[in-house]
């Protein structure tokens, strides 16, 4: 790990002054990707700003009967809230899906959408990326790339947001709130991440001295048909090569409202709400998910080792349809 | 890349960072030592307060081998600053045991000889001890589910699962399958 200088800041206001002041400065909360990829050699910020005493760690109702999750609160504290269980189900699947009891137990919702790819070759400082060093290389192109994106790539970074809790977030439509200098803004979180373009190095929308302070949840839930279906190398504790986040309202044998959101298959959640359209008034049979996948992925391609997310995430898609439509509310 | 230019130029701007004296509450003992920012819990207990028994396995929070108890919760002190955790409650596997006997986790380990070479030991019955703590795991299932962050490579997991089981069986008072 590089030398830096640690500040501990007290309120947001100070915080965000504080970024804003120096370039190489980064907030701290959880720590668990950040100080990795420190020890990695790939991130080395001058100065830490640990904003874990910010007041943000609450989660409270929001506005129009939606639930507010405070940056700080960690991923231990969202998927086991009592809300979160009782009326978006689906969220708690998602990150119950992603990293170990211990990760989730230190890791927040602000540092969840804030985390970098897992791509092998972003870490390996010995070989080209243009993710953490623009205008080198992709090495992951023509490299070994089983567990890279088939969607929204571009011939500069074909690498993917490793996140769970983000794909359920943004099959449920949720909003992030920031603050910054030019004062408060609120980011559809299908909005939050971009893709790649010529400027894989910029993960997200969020301006220079920025802060997360919340992700807030629509009223609609969808607790009664749900699905999280996450593919990956190993039972456990693995970053997935697909997954799905399906959510349904069903009006009898017909599909009211229709959510999908895929993970592991780009450099955001992938959503099309073409898929979702098409959905809606239909019933769920395995034909129309066969559909919605194919709406979903018309613009997906391989780059040799991952070829087969192509099909799988066809396959996925279906599992999870049907695992959402035939859901009943536990009594 | 402007960032990464501008952090590279200003790492070497940086006047060499001042170590701050924080107080850990390690095993019930309030503990004062001096750290540098870039310290992490893991070392902390090891290097300066000699608790050897947490260990480090791979340093990325991977193994779960460093597995400590913050506040209750259990969390991988290589992923965790020490200067973070000035004023916090640490349990690690030295203070886990009244006295000179053995935490029902440690007997159960033994009875059920969930280790070979023991090095991921002490950071399997500190997780365990959350996982008991956070009275979510009811199967065997669960338990392989929920201890998925502690890795074993002598791959003594039979053992483990069914020492957490009995364990845990023990603390509710009541038979769980």
């Amino acid at each position: 790990m590089n030398t830096f200088t640690y500040t501990r800041a007290d309120d947001v206001a100070s915080a965000v002054r504080a970024i804003a002041t120096e370039g190489g400065a980064r907030f701290i909360a959880g720590g668990t990707n950040l100080l990795d990829l420190m020890k990695e050699n790939v991130e080395h910020p001058s100065r830490l700003i640990d904003i874990t005493h910010l007041p943000l760690g609450e989660i409270r109702p929001g506005a129009e009967g939606g639930l507010r999750l405070g940056a700080l609160a960690t991923n231990t504290d969202v998927a086991y809230h009592p809300e979160v269980e009782r009326r978006y189900p689906l969220l708690s699947a998602a990150i119950l899906a992603g990293a170990s009891p211990q990760l989730r137990n230190m890791a927040s919702v602000g540092g969840n959408l804030m985390q970098r790819t897992r791509c092998p070759y972003f870490y390996d400082t010995a070989t080209p990326c243009n993710k953490r060093e623009p205008e080198t290389g992709c090495s992951a192109i023509d490299g070994v790339n089983r567990s890279h994106a088939i969607l929204g790539t571009s011939e500069y970074c074909i690498a993917t947001h490793p996140s769970d809790m983000c794909v359920a977030l943004a099959a449920l439509r949720a909003v992030v709130h920031v603050t910054g200098p030019a004062g408060d803004r609120a980011i559809p979180l299908a909005e939050f991440h971009r893709l790649p373009g010529d400027t894989p190095h910029v993960d997200t929308n969020l301006r220079p001295a920025e802060i997360i302070t919340a992700v807030e949840l629509p009223a609609r839930g969808f607790a009664d048909h749900h699905a999280y279906v996450k593919v990956r190398e190993r039972t456990s504790y693995a970053f997935a090569l697909v997954s799905v986040a399906a959510a349904l309202e069903m009006d009898g044998e017909t599909i009211s409202e229709a959510r999908l959101a895929l993970g592991g298959v780009a450099h955001k959640p992938w959503r099309d709400p073409e898929a979702d359209a098409l959905l809606r008034g239909r019933p769920a049979t395995r034909e129309n998910a066969q559909r919605a996948a194919g709406v979903l992925l018309r613009e997906a391609r391989g780059f040799g080792d991952n070829d087969f997310k192509i099909e799988l995430a066809r396959r996925a898609i279906a599992r999870a349809m049907a695992q959402a439509a035939d859901m009943r509310r536990r009594a | 890349m402007k960032t990464y230019a501008s952090s590279a130029t200003e790492r070497k701007a940086v006047p060499p960072p001042a170590k701050s004296w924080i107080t850990l509450k390690v095993n019930g003992t309030a503990r004062r030592l001096e750290v540098a920012p870039w310290t992490t819990l893991l070392d902390a207990l090891r290097e300066q307060l000699e608790l050897t028994g947490t260990k480090k396995g791979c340093d990325h929070g991977q193994c779960g081998a460093c597995t400590v108890l913050v506040e209750g919760r259990r969390i991988n002190a290589c992923l965790t600053l020490a200067v973070m955790k000035d004023g916090a409650e640490i349990r690690t596997i030295e203070g886990l045991a009244p006295g000179d006997g053995l935490h029902p986790l440690q007997q159960a380990f033994m009875d059920h000889d969930a280790f070979q070479c023991g090095y991921c030991t002490p950071g399997q019955i500190c997780s365990a001890v959350g996982l008991i703590a956070e009275g979510r795991a009811r199967t065997m299932d669960d338990i392989r589910e929920l201890m998925s962050g502690n890795i074993c490579r002598c791959g003594a997991y039979p053992g483990i699962v069914a020492a957490i089981h009995e364990a845990m069986r023990a603390d509710h008072g009541q038979a769980h399958r």
